[in-house]
């Protein structure tokens, strides 16, 4: 008796489960259904969550043809990159300062990276911008890179991964002679991968999805990224009809993501705790 | 060659080598500081260069368009933005909004992570579902949004009707519009915090929670005596994350509402956003920005000791 009781209390919270989670997709799901809905299907039945028995791909030919999609696609990989690349370079040399060198000041540049963690760079677009239109970089890609060159929460995040290394192979490598540089790159930055892949997961998903401030720098329709194209689309969608185009524009724009989730949701997983957990 | 020469020789060699290592340890001495250069390059021009730029800039006024000049006004800008009546509204919308998203968002995030905690199939598929909005651009999440929204024909009214209900309109009613961008907001966000309870979960020690459950504390009990207290530091530190990111991101306002309708939607960063961008005020956005970097701070150095243990990994 107890245990069906219990049997039947466990079926029941699955049960609430699966529809919590359903009611959850939702939005997806609507998505994906309306983006293989051909036009001629109309606006009366757009809410219908029932795929259409003739999907059709026009939906993301119109989408790919209307915005240039292309275009933004190549942008936004190379603010992803450009970001990613440079943060590599700052984060693990001034983690490596952080966790192996002692020095005067440390405590109080410790705080002063700190502080990144709370003015974080979208509170600050309006001096932020002014800066960039000072330094030439108005309406470039640079310009939307700029701002996230140093990481605190990179640094830090390396920091942890140096500190949890031996230091025994350090050791050798100086006494055979090898400066600082081939001690962090042929030595630490080989064992420190799994931190660097956890700051670039992190990293390229921030960009990626980034919007307010690429819309303050960028002018000029052809350095667009994905998220300001996007938003134009949305925002100048009228009504119902253009439903389809939308949902497969949005599609295309969270695919590369989704696909990197789907593919390594472990990675993702722990990356996004570490990066709370850690700073 | 004399013995005296020899050791001059001898003598200069060591000399010249005692000379290359304290040039070494010179070097060596330097390194910490040309290591942390280029962070402390970029944040010198993107965090504490722009803090000073507010500070001045918020003295100053120019006026738009009219070729008139700088000219110094002191306090006038803080005084005019703190007697608009849109920025009392923005600010208390963003305090409605920050306790109205957080309230929610920290239950839903506790409850889904007791769910999905035990490593079955199952819950990891129900992980990932529930993860997966905090994965999407907020402006994408803000563009299907729209489409739900929309009155009569989108998704929420259509099954709403279906159950003989009539909703209101949701983005487009003074009332509501804020709630609405709070439900998207909930929707976006607690997968994200969930992932964090998990992480504290599994810290909970266990024979806590079993000994609690040999004195007989029911489910209830053991998650408020011994489960609660236990997630303490989590749920502080979730709720500064949730409140910077809540003070600091407006992408969804901007797409569906853009403040309105009459300021319903207007958030603080949304606010200094408009001031800026659309009507050319940058005093008032200087002053704006100030104010929210100080809210910010006081927000950040209340918890300061948990984004302390959090940075320095020892929690």
């Amino acid at each position: 008796m107890m245990r069906l009781r219990k049997q039947l209390s466990a079926a029941l919270l699955a049960a609430l489960l699966s529809a919590i989670a359903f009611l959850w997709a939702t939005p997806f799901l609507w998505t994906l259904v309306a983006s293989f809905r051909p036009e001629s299907a109309g606006s009366a039945d757009m809410a219908s969550l029932l795929p259409d028995l003739h999907p059709t791909l026009e939906n993301f030919r119109n989408a790919l043809d209307s915005g240039t999609f292309g275009l933004y696609y190549v942008n936004t990989i190379i603010v992803v990159a450009g970001v990613l690349a440079v943060q590599c370079v700052t984060v693990s040399l001034a983690g490596y300062a952080f966790a192996r060198l002692r020095f005067p000041g440390r405590d109080f540049l410790f705080y002063a990276f700190l502080l990144q963690l709370m003015l974080v760079p979208p509170a600050l677009i309006v001096p932020n911008l002014r800066t960039v239109v000072d330094l030439g970089l108005y309406d470039t890609l640079p310009g939307v890179m700029a701002p996230y060159f140093a990481s605190a929460f990179g640094t830090f995040l390396m920091r942890q991964t140096f500190l949890a290394l031996p230091r025994d192979f350090e050791e050798a490598a100086a006494i055979d002679g090898a400066p600082w540089w081939a001690i962090i790159w042929y030595v630490l930055l080989p064992m420190a991968k799994p931190g660097l892949v956890a700051f670039a997961i992190v990293s390229i998903t921030a960009h990626w999805n980034e919007f307010l401030w690429p819309l303050m720098v960028i002018n000029s329709p052809s350095n667009q990224t994905l998220t300001i194209g996007l938003a134009s689309f949305a925002m100048g969608a009228e009504g119902g009809k253009e439903w389809g185009v939308l949902a497969a524009g949005t599609l295309l724009v969270m695919a590369p993501l989704a696909v990197a989730f789907v593919a390594f949701q472990r990675r993702f997983v722990d990356s996004f705790v570490f990066s709370g957990v850690k700073g | 060659m004399s013995v005296a020469g020899a050791t001059g020789i001898f003598d200069s060699v060591q000399r010249s080598s005692a000379m290359a290592a304290s040039a070494r340890r010179r070097r060596m001495r330097l390194l910490p500081y040309v290591l942390l250069a280029p962070s402390l390059l970029f944040l010198g021009l993107f965090t504490y260069l722009p803090v000073a730029r507010v500070v001045v800039e918020s003295l100053y006024d120019k006026p738009h368009g009219t070729g008139a000049a700088t000219s110094f006004v002191g306090l006038g800008n803080y005084a005019r933005v703190l007697s608009d009546p849109a920025f009392h509204k923005a600010a208390l919308n963003n305090l409605v909004y920050a306790v109205g998203v957080l309230v929610p968002t920290l239950v839903l995030a506790l409850a889904f992570a007791l769910a999905v905690q035990r490593s079955t199939r199952f819950s990891a598929v129900l992980r990932t579902v529930f993860f997966f909005p905090s994965l999407v651009p907020l402006v994408a999440a803000a563009s299907l949004f729209f489409f739900i929204f929309l009155p009569g024909v989108g998704l929420l009214d259509y099954y709403l009707a279906k159950l003989g209900l009539h909703g209101p309109n949701w983005l487009g009613d003074s009332d509501v519009a804020l709630w609405s961008i709070i439900g998207l907001t909930v929707w976006k966000n607690a997968g994200y915090y969930m992932l964090f309870y998990i992480a504290g979960l599994q810290n909970v020690p266990r024979d806590t929670v079993e000994a609690a459950m040999i004195d007989g504390a029911n489910a209830w009990q053991r998650l408020r005596f011994v489960i609660l207290p236990a997630l303490a530091p989590t749920t502080a530190f979730v709720t500064v994350i949730a409140l910077i990111q809540l003070l600091t991101s407006v992408d969804h306002v901007i797409v569906l509402t853009r403040g309105g309708p009459s300021n319903a939607t207007n958030l603080l960063l949304y606010y200094i956003f408009q001031s800026a961008h659309e009507n050319f005020e940058y005093g008032k956005a200087a002053a704006a920005t100030l104010i929210s970097v100080a809210v910010l701070l006081a927000i950040s150095f209340g918890s300061l000791r948990i984004m302390e243990r959090g940075a320095r990994g020892n929690g």
